[in-house]
C-alpha cells in the first residue's frame, strides 16, 4: 500500500470534520459540511480550498523564456513579469501532457503550477528537453496553495481588486503570500501561494474572515458547471487541444511541440469535439458512460445551481453544436441530454 | 441533516436498509448510516409500481453528488407504492430517513424472511464492526 502525502493543513481538515479521500497520491478533504452547501457558498459569497497538492515547478535561466515558448502552447510574449497565463504542455501529436498556469516572476524566471497527478511527468518532460542554460526545479514541497473563490472573496480577505491573471506579493492579516488572481471555479478570487510553514496560519486567518472551507468535491462541480476541463478526465495525452476546445490557448503562429499537427487538425476540422450537455431526463451522467450517438462522458455530475445532471464528453463534431440531442446510457437506461453552449452555468443567464 | 438514530421498531438489513413490517406489507428505506455515507442525495431512481422485489437484490438507486449506490431489498415482495416525493426532493431522505424519507411500500411474498433481518441492537453491533 502506498503512503498518502498530507498537506500542511491536514490536521486542520481533520479538526474541521472533513471527509478525507485519496486523490493523486494525497489525502485530501473531499467535503466538510457537504458538497452542495460548499458549492453554493462559492457561487454566492466565498469559499477556501486547500490545493497544496498541486505541483510548483520553477524554470529559470537566460534561455527560460525561449525554452518555455518551445514546449508550451500559449504565447508567453503576450505576458510579462507579474502576469500569468493558462497554457498547455503539448506532445508531438498535439495531445495534452498537462494543462497549467505559468507565472512570469522575472523575464528569466517562471513558475508553473501544474496538476498534482502530473507533477513528476511534467518535471521529467521538461528536464528531457531543457537546454543547458535552463534549470527546471521542483519546488512543490516548499509551498502550500490556498484558493479563495467567490464573488465576495477579495472583499472578505481585504485584498484590492486586480485584473484576472495577474499576481503580486501581498498579505492577509500579516501573513505574507503571493496573491494570484486565478482560480478554477468560474468565480472571482485568488490563489494564495504561501510557504508551507505559514500555511496553517494563513488558512486560519482566511476562515476567521468568514470564508467557508470547501473540499475537492465542490471544486469539481464548480469547474464542471463552467466547463473547465479536468486533466485525466476531459483532456490528456491522447486528446488534442483543438478537439478539446482549447484552440484559444494555442498560438499556432509560433513554433512549439505539436503545433504543426494542431494546425493540420484545425484546418481539416476536428472529427469530434468536447461538448457540454445538460440532462433533459432524470439521472446523473458519470465519467465513462456511453453516449449512444458515439462517444463517452468524460466528466459528469449533478449541478447544484441547475439542480440537474450535467456533463462533458467527446461527440462527433456535427453533434457538438448547442441544441443537439444526445442519449446517455445511465447503467442500462437511455436518458436524453441536450448540448449547450459553454459554460453550462453563468450567473447572467440565471 | 437528521441526527444519527436507529428506531427500535424497525428490522435492519446488513446493507443498511430498514423495513417497517405491518400485516404482510412493509415500508422500506435506507438507514441514517447509509445516507450519511452518501451525503446529500440528489437523485432517486425508483422501481416501477408492481415490480417484483427479491430479498438481498437491488431494486432502486440513490445518488449523491459524488456517488451512486444500489438500494437492496431487505425482503421479497411486490412494489405497491413508490414515494414520489423522494423523486422530486431526494434530500428528504437525509432530513428524515425513517419518516418522510421512506422509499417504497411493498406487499411481502414471504413474511417469514423477516426472521433473517436484524433488530436494532444487532444492527448497532453490525455498525460498530464497520468502523
Amino acid at each position: 500500500m502506498q503512503t498518502l502525502l498530507r498537506t500542511p493543513l491536514y490536521e486542520r481538515h481533520v479538526a474541521l470534520g472533513a471527509r478525507l479521500v485519496p486523490f493523486a497520491g494525497w489525502e485530501m478533504p473531499v467535503q466538510y459540511e457537504g458538497v452542495i452547501p460548499e458549492h453554493r457558498a462559492v457561487r454566492t459569497d466565498s469559499g477556501a480550498f486547500d490545493v497544496s497538492h498541486m505541483g510548483e515547478l520553477l524554470v529559470e535561466g537566460p534561455g527560460a523564456r525561449e525554452f518555455l515558448q518551445s514546449v508550451l502552447s500559449n504565447d508567453l510574449d503576450r505576458i510579462g513579469p507579474g502576469r500569468a497565463q493558462y497554457t498547455l504542455l503539448t506532445n508531438e501529436q498535439g495531445g495534452i501532457v498537462d494543462d497549467l498556469i505559468v507565472y512570469e516572476l522575472r523575464p528569466s524566471r517562471f513558475l508553473l503550477i501544474v496538476n498534482a497527478s502530473n507533477r513528476e511527468r511534467d518535471r521529467e518532460w521538461l528536464r528531457d528537453r531543457e537546454p543547458p542554460e535552463v534549470e527546471v526545479r521542483d519546488a512543490s514541497d516548499a509551498y502550500a496553495l490556498i484558493a479563495v473563490q467567490g464573488p465576495h472573496a477579495l472583499e472578505r480577505l481585504g485584498l484590492p481588486d486586480a485584473p484576472a491573471f495577474t499576481f503580486a506579493e501581498g498579505e492577509v492579516d500579516g501573513v505574507a503570500c503571493t496573491v494570484n488572481r486565478t482560480g478554477y471555479t468560474g468565480e472571482q478570487g485568488v490563489e494564495l501561494l504561501v510557504d508551507g510553514d505559514a500555511a496553517g496560519e494563513l488558512w486560519d486567518r482566511v476562515l476567521a474572515r468568514g470564508v467557508v472551507p470547501c473540499g475537492l468535491g465542490a471544486r469539481d462541480t464548480l469547474r464542471l458547471e463552467v466547463c473547465y476541463p479536468l486533466h485525466g478526465n476531459d483532456i490528456g495525452p491522447e486528446t488534442d487541444a483543438i478537439s478539446a476546445g482549447l484552440g484559444w490557448v494555442c498560438a499556432l503562429d509560433k513554433d512549439f511541440t505539436g503545433a504543426e499537427e494542431l494546425q493540420r487538425i484545425k484546418e481539416a476540422g476536428p472529427q469530434r469535439k468536447l461538448a457540454a450537455f445538460v440532462m433533459e431526463d432524470a439521472g446523473i451522467p458519470r465519467q465513462g458512460m456511453a453516449i449512444l450517438e458515439g462517444g463517452e462522458v468524460t466528466s459528469g455530475s449533478h449541478s447544484p445551481m441547475l439542480e440537474r445532471g450535467i456533463g462533458m464528453g467527446y461527440v462527433p463534431a456535427e453533434l457538438a453544436a448547442p441544441g443537439a440531442e444526445l442519449t446517455i446510457d445511465v447503467r442500462g437506461r437511455r436518458r436524453r441530454a441536450r448540448v449547450v453552449k459553454k459554460p453550462i452555468y453563468s450567473r447572467e443567464e440565471t | 441533516m437528521a441526527a444519527e438514530s436507529y428506531p427500535d421498531d424497525l428490522r435492519y438489513h446488513p446493507e443498511h436498509d430498514w423495513a417497517r413490517i405491518e400485516d404482510g406489507e412493509a415500508t422500506f428505506g435506507i438507514t441514517w448510516f447509509a445516507q450519511d455515507a452518501l451525503g446529500e442525495l440528489v437523485h432517486f431512481e425508483p422501481p416501477e409500481e408492481g415490480a417484483t422485489l427479491t430479498k438481498d437484490e437491488a431494486y432502486a438507486e440513490v445518488e449523491s453528488v459524488k456517488a451512486v449506490s444500489s438500494v437492496i431489498a431487505p425482503l421479497s415482495g411486490e412494489v405497491l407504492k413508490v414515494n414520489r416525493a423522494i423523486v422530486d426532493a431526494p434530500e428528504t431522505v437525509n432530513d428524515d430517513p425513517y419518516g418522510d424519507g421512506w422509499l417504497v411500500r411493498a406487499r411481502l411474498t414471504d413474511p417469514g424472511q423477516a426472521d433473517a433481518l436484524m433488530d436494532v441492537e444487532a444492527y448497532k453491533q453490525h455498525l460498530a464492526e464497520q468502523e
